[in-house]
């Protein structure tokens, strides 16, 4: 095995086995993280549209916000304490994107904003707002 | 057997989206609308240090029984007024949900949802999700959704 650097980003979500049946991965460009959300038919929340499920984008924006976290502070465990998402257009059968900014990044608590789109990123699909309870070493 | 087996429409609700049918998402005989389960496995965990479904699943699981809960009141609805159902669409407007502890490990995640009011195309809603206490909740959840009639084009 080469010795090639993980991000901690990436290892926070290789960790999670959950994040891998969505398929979410990420990118960085020096400390931003970009979550990419490719699209796969179980994705789906309405077949009609077809439309991705309001839940996965949910889940999607807060784990690229724990995945943001990770990168900005590694070492340091996040437990997500609430969120609130705003959907404000239906998400569409393709990739999605997302990215977290940490508002304020405390001794204890973190909040973070999201935002993901799809084609355009000035036309975004849903936000997310959250706080994190963060954990340093042993409790 | 007996016929106890759910009404088709409410398993429709649970089971009826890729999303919730990937994740196993089901109802136990003779429940109500609004409440549905999401069954224990390994591949849904969020943290396996922490051993429980993940914050997604949670999430996803209480999305649907709100989606459920709303379909229910407004058929209930509908057949108050004497009209046949019909249910448009149904767009989430916004969701806030507290995570007031992990969910335990190993364990099924129960979610039940209650539409408070719907007005209009709005629809007001609140839920729970927990294992086997309502009381002893892992997340509550308040949202808004946006409904929209067939015949407006949806």
């Amino acid at each position: 095995m080469s010795e090639a650097a993980i991000s901690p980003a990436s290892a926070r979500l290789a960790a999670s086995p959950y994040a891998r049946f969505l398929g979410l991965r990420i990118e960085l460009a020096g400390e931003t993280v970009t979550g990419v959300l490719p699209f796969a038919p179980h994705l789906i929340g309405n077949v009609v549209l077809p439309a991705l499920h309001g839940g996965v984008v949910g889940a999607f924006l807060e784990l690229t916000a724990l995945a943001q976290l990770a990168q900005l502070a590694p070492g340091v465990s996040a437990r997500t304490v609430d969120v609130t998402v705003d959907y404000l257009r239906s998400s569409r059968a393709v990739d999605s994107f997302a990215r977290a900014e940490v508002l304020r990044l405390g001794r204890r608590v973190a909040n973070v904003r999201a935002v993901a789109w799809q084609g355009d990123e000035r036309r975004p699909v849903a936000t997310l707002r959250g706080h994190f309870l963060l954990g340093r070493g042993t409790p | 057997m007996t016929d106890e087996s759910p009404a088709p429409d409410l398993r429709l609700m649970a089971r009826g989206t890729p999303q919730s049918l990937a994740l196993g998402v089901d109802v136990g005989e003779g429940w109500g609308g609004g409440l549905m389960r999401a069954p224990f496995r390994a591949d849904l965990v969020g943290d396996p240090a922490l051993g429980g479904l993940a914050d997604g699943v949670i999430y996803t699981l209480l999305d649907q029984a709100c989606g459920a809960a709303i379909g229910v009141a407004v058929k209930a609805r509908a057949g108050m007024q004497g009209r046949e159902l019909a249910m448009g669409a149904m767009a989430t407007l916004d969701f806030r949900i507290d995570y007031v502890r992990p969910a335990r490990a190993g364990a099924d995640v129960t979610a039940q949802a209650e539409c408070l009011r719907i007005d209009g195309e709005l629809a007001f809603v609140r839920g729970a999700a927990f294992e086997t206490d309502l009381d002893d909740p892992i997340a509550l959840v308040q949202a808004a959704f946006m409904l929209s009639s067939p015949s407006a084009g949806a």
